[in-house]
């Protein structure tokens, strides 16, 4: 069991308000990721949850029972580090079991879910060396075993990839969703990383500036952005946002549309523009392209079309694809 | 610099160091040769260098005087007695500082300091008459506390600029695994701050070891440690120099090889962290 | 940042250290300041009497006090000279690539491991001494006099022990500060025409200001109480010409029984050295922010 509800959750350091109130509830079993820019509050919420801070204001439920006055080490969460924070001292035996060794388990029932969690993690011929000797990834995965051992109500997991090279991340990524689905435990992730918010996420907690900004699964947010905020956020390459002629067509102050819902031509209909730069991966092509009536937009194109820089293109965007926000940011509806 | 100098440069400059350095041992150095002099050479004048009868007579005569063991032995319990005493109050302490940090940490530090440079004789005489009225004058116990209290602040601060080192994330990753605050310095702040521990303790025997006002002031025989015992040397005036020599040999060559291994920290400590 | 939960702890684990400490300072201060104002002979117990200021006047007029200041003051100012400027000199020596530096590091910095009592009679002895000591001999093979010194320049022998024991402190202190100077500032300046001496006169002093502030502010208060040395060797004499404030107030107390006098001595030491602590204090407060 592990469902979490924050009730009205409130920071203060000194005179600034990191986090001015949070309502949310993660249900059991569910992988939530806070995702935002830095500075938005995500790692801070994470440690209140954690109990590594205390809150300011508001309750946190966890299974029901109101923990915000409790010390991090009753609280049954375990967490993986941006560092790791694996204990260097300690071979990678001493720092899973470290937890079951401060809860006083029997020696013998620590051997045996150690191991255990080493096989999972395919760390059982690494057992007896320290955090020193091993990889990245090896350090990684030390750190997940820290947090599986101990049968938690929740992992918590504080961009725990960051420190990773691009295609160990990947690989990490598919390894810790896999594991949390086989392990039903519930998890809550922290990163400011929108591809590992979206191929990881159950649910997706967008912060900014302390607020939540909208929750939702991935494919909703990518969607149904409710704000300019989270369509800038979701998606990658990021939307593109226009104004002016473009956006009064459309009868709003800002219309954003995605590169993908763009095609783009020679001639024809559409937004005229030259390509200012052509970025050719193959699979697809990125069109940064300088439009006529000001601004520049990027057109992801599929396969080849032969455009470089310099060239007239058009653009016509999916009508249907075309998201409206009011001068507050906020979504229109269609 | 990723440059040769000229075999020339190193050749000069090296004659001119190890001249320098030399005369800086000399004293050092001329007195382990004493040391193995008879009392007749070491007071020959002119002075006999190394060409003499070499004798351990010296050394074996101050072994076999009970009182340079007491004398000994006593330096050994005042020096490591009174710095254990201090790391163990010191720890948790530097541990809060670093890790606990409140508005007021700052200020502590700065106040700890400065009650190390409260001149012992301002405290002189009250010491005196209090270890007087409680029969801790000339007890180990009484020097042991003594001597702990003034080099509290240097134990804390050294503790404190290593504790610092130590990431964050660690202990909290501790506090995580559900350990207490004892829990947490024990098993994973200590282990981990060893290093800096044993040069804080090292640091530490030298200067109690070395101590010279409150030793030479609060004890006469029982607890005397080795300062005392040869500043007994200093009443017959030119007898017993070698035997001098081989005395003072004996009192600071613990000192020195630990002094030697733990020359880096040394200067963290002895200057509070201002230079590293 | 951290939980209420770590403060608590925080603050239960600092107190033994400030209570100890507090106790450790103020009790007994306060107990000097006490005395100080009392007519108290260890020789005549139970007769103090309240007298005021009457210890300061006495203790401030006494021409042992003016002499034992002026002999702090030489002694102090004597040892930093030349601790500094010898620590500069070894320090830059150091610093060069010098055959055998392990060994040479290891031998300039012993001196300052050795015990103070030790220190003293060794130079006392072996060195100083008018008849058989090394100087004599040496003074003798040139055809001069040799010199009785602790009799006719005993200030001047103590100096000579003092700085030799705190010459070595300095020579580490500000090798680890040369040391920590960056080699791509010293090659720019070369790029930029300067020569071994400009370099350590723009370059490098100014780099080493610091530690030598932080050498003549430690070292200070260690040569303010400077006692061991001194009575081993001269006892304070001849006359009052080795004696200094330190050993003025010890003298007063333990030899002379007067207890009121000593702890006016003792408070008038600890006003000398707060005025040096006070800059020592907000120069390593400054370096905690950084």
């Amino acid at each position: 069991m592990g469902k979490i509800q924050l009730q009205g959750v409130r920071k203060v350091f000194g005179q600034v308000t990191v986090i001015p109130g949070v309502d949310l509830t993660v249900d059991d079993g569910s992988f939530v990721v806070f995702v935002g820019p830095s500075g938005c509050g995500k790692s801070t919420l994470l440690r209140l949850i954690a109990g590594l801070e205390d809150v300011s204001g508001g309750h946190i439920f966890i299974d029901g029972r109101d923990v915000a006055g409790l010390p991090a080490a009753q609280r049954g969460l375990s967490m993986v580090f941006q560092s790791y924070a694996l204990y260097p001292h300690m071979t990678v035996r001493g720092n899973i079991g470290f937890g079951l060794k401060m809860a006083g388990t029997p020696k013998a029932e620590i051997a045996r879910k150690v191991e255990a969690a080493a096989a999972t993690l395919n760390l059982t011929p690494y057992l007896e060396r320290k955090p020193g000797q091993l990889s990245g990834g090896q350090r990684q995965r030390v750190a997940i075993g820290r947090a599986i051992v101990r049968e938690p109500k929740a992992f918590l997991f504080d961009e725990p990839l960051s420190n990773l090279d691009a295609a160990l991340r990947v690989q990490m990524r598919l390894e810790i969703s896999r594991l949390q689905k086989d392990l039903g435990t519930t998890a809550i992730y922290v990163t400011h990383d929108q591809v590992e918010a979206m191929t990881m996420a159950d649910r997706i907690v967008v912060l900014n500036q302390g607020n939540v900004e909208q929750v939702g699964s991935p494919i909703e947010l990518y969607e149904r952005p409710n704000s300019l905020f989270v369509a800038g956020f979701i998606g990658s390459p990021q939307m593109n946002f226009l104004k002016g002629a473009y956006a009064a067509a459309h009868g709003a102050p800002t219309i954003g549309v995605r590169p993908e819902h763009m095609r783009a031509a020679r001639g024809g209909e559409g937004w005229k523009g030259v390509v200012a730069v052509a970025e050719h991966l193959g699979s697809d092509t990125f069109l940064h392209v300088d439009l006529a009536e000001g601004g520049i937009v990027t057109a992801r194109v599929i396969g080849e079309l032969g455009l470089s820089a310099g060239d007239a293109v058009v653009l016509s965007p999916d009508p249907a694809r075309i998201y409206r926000f009011d001068a507050d940011g906020k979504a229109v509806a269609k | 610099m990723a440059r040769e100098h000229t075999k020339t440069y190193r050749a000069g400059i090296s004659v001119i160091a190890w001249a320098a350095s030399l005369t800086l041992f000399f004293p050092i150095l001329w007195m382990v040769v004493t040391s193995f002099k008879s009392e007749l050479d070491a007071f020959a004048s002119p002075p006999v260098f190394l060409f003499f009868d070499w004798t351990l007579e010296n050394y074996h005569i101050v072994q076999t005087r009970s009182d340079y063991f007491r004398h000994a032995s006593n330096s050994v319990i005042l020096s490591c007695g009174s710095t254990l005493l201090a790391l163990l109050i010191a720890i948790p302490a530097a541990w809060a500082m670093a890790f606990a940090p409140s508005k007021r940490t700052k200020d502590t530090l700065l106040w700890m300091l400065s009650t190390k440079m409260m001149p012992p004789v301002g405290v002189l005489v009250p010491i005196y008459l209090l270890y007087r009225d409680t029969g801790l004058l000339d007890s180990r116990m009484g020097l042991v506390a003594l001597l702990c209290l003034g080099n509290l602040p240097i134990v804390i601060w050294m503790l404190f600029t290593y504790f610092k080192e130590i990431p964050k994330d660690i202990l909290e990753a501790a506090r995580m695994d559900g350990a207490t605050t004892l829990k947490e310095i024990v098993y994973v702040l200590a282990p981990m701050a060893l290093p800096g521990i044993a040069s804080t303790l090292l640091l530490n025997v030298i200067l109690a070891w070395n101590e010279a006002f409150w030793t030479l002031n609060l004890t006469t025989s029982k607890a005397a440690p080795l300062t005392v015992f040869i500043a007994a040397y200093s009443s017959p005036e030119g007898l017993f120099w070698a035997k001098l020599s081989a005395a003072s040999t004996l009192a600071i060559a613990p000192i020195l090889v630990i002094g030697w291994l733990s020359q880096r920290q040394l200067v963290r400590g002895l200057t509070f962290g201002a230079v590293k | 940042m951290s939980t209420r939960q770590t403060r608590t702890a925080g603050r239960l684990l600092v107190a033994p250290s400030v209570v100890l400490l507090f106790v450790w300072m103020i009790v007994p201060l306060v107990m000097t300041l006490y005395f100080s104002t009392l007519r108290y002979s260890l020789l005549d117990p139970g007769s103090e009497v309240y007298v005021g200021l009457e210890n300061y006047r006495y203790f401030l007029t006494d021409p042992a006090f003016f002499a034992s200041l002026v002999n702090t003051l030489v002694l102090v100012g004597s040892v930093l000279a030349i601790s500094i400027v010898g620590g500069i000199f070894f320090a830059l020596l150091l610093d060069q690539p010098v055959w055998g530096l392990p060994i040479i590091r290891l031998m300039v910095i012993a001196p300052f491991f050795v015990m103070p009592t030790v220190s003293a009679l060794i130079w006392k002895n072996l060195f100083m001494h008018p008849v058989s000591g090394l100087f004599a001999w040496i003074a003798r093979s040139f055809g001069f006099t040799p010199v009785d010194w602790f009799a006719e320049m005993p200030l001047f022998a103590i100096i000579v022990i003092v700085a030799w024991q705190w010459l070595p402190f300095a020579t580490l202190i500000l090798l680890t500060a040369l040391q920590s100077l960056d080699g791509e500032q010293k090659e720019a300046a070369e790029m930029d025409g300067a020569g071994p001496v400009s370099t350590f006169i723009w370059i490098v002093l100014p780099h080493l200001a610091r530690p030598i502030t932080v050498v003549i502010l430690i070292e200070t208060i260690f040569l303010l109480t400077v006692f061991a040395e001194i009575l081993v060797t001269t006892g304070g004499g001849p006359g009052l010409q080795t004696t200094n404030i330190a050993f003025l107030v010890y003298a007063q107390a333990l030899l002379q029984y007067d207890v009121g006098g000593a702890s006016a001595g003792g408070i008038v030491a600890v006003v000398l050295a707060n005025i040096v602590a006070f800059f020592l204090v907000r120069l390593i407060g400054k370096n905690l922010e950084a």
